[in-house]
């Protein structure tokens, strides 16, 4: 059982770190602000929560693991949020450059 | 599971997220290098996490809690002060 939470640990982790890269690749290399935007939000929240969601079996205690979750879901709401926020100021700002 | 590979992952994600940072240099717009500093944020939340659960450090999640707050907050304000500049260049124009 122990071996099985860790192999899908190892998975996730490398899946959230593998998101992380692509997105770091997407905002480094695609051609205008809004694609690199949504480059970003897949890094911040598919990455961070895959990196989450392997770390809840390594937690340890419930409370730990549900706190882990608690910062997901705090950065899913401000990530959403200034997505939009930030997108509508690389509209304001003129055409895709 | 072993902590030298969670402290591996959280050192990738710090080093791919610091080499994001080359965006800032860049440009060419201000929401771009905004949005550079709020990846790093995030890679951030993501290592603290990760070393927190390695090192069996619970304070880290707190840290974490932190910085997403922290990260938050900064891109709010950047888009509150380009929009309330915008607002006091085109006054009386009636919208954009």
């Amino acid at each position: 059982m122990t071996a099985l939470l860790d192999l899908f640990t190892t998975v996730t982790l490398l899946l959230g770190a593998l998101f992380f890269l692509a997105g770091v690749v997407g905002l480094l290399r695609f051609p205008d602000t809004l694609s690199r935007l949504h480059a970003l939000t897949k890094a911040d929240n598919v990455g961070l929560g895959l990196i989450v969601i392997g770390l809840l079996p390594q937690a340890g205690s419930v409370f730990a693991a549900l706190k882990l979750l608690l910062v997901w879901l705090l950065v899913l709401l401000a990530a959403s949020t200034v997505g939009q926020m930030m997108a509508r100021v690389a509209r304001r700002a003129g055409p895709p450059r | 599971m072993n902590p030298e590979f969670l402290a591996a992952i959280a050192g990738f994600v710090m080093i791919t997220v610091v080499i994001g940072l080359a965006r800032i240099l860049w440009g060419p717009g201000d929401a771009d290098r905004v949005m550079a500093a709020q990846l790093l944020g995030t890679g951030g939340i993501a290592t603290m996490l990760l070393v927190g659960v390695a090192r069996q450090l619970p304070a880290a999640v707190d840290v974490a809690l932190t910085l997403a707050m922290l990260s938050a907050f900064a891109s709010i304000a950047f888009v509150k002060g380009v929009t309330a500049a915008q607002d006091e260049d085109d006054d009386g124009g009636g919208g954009r």
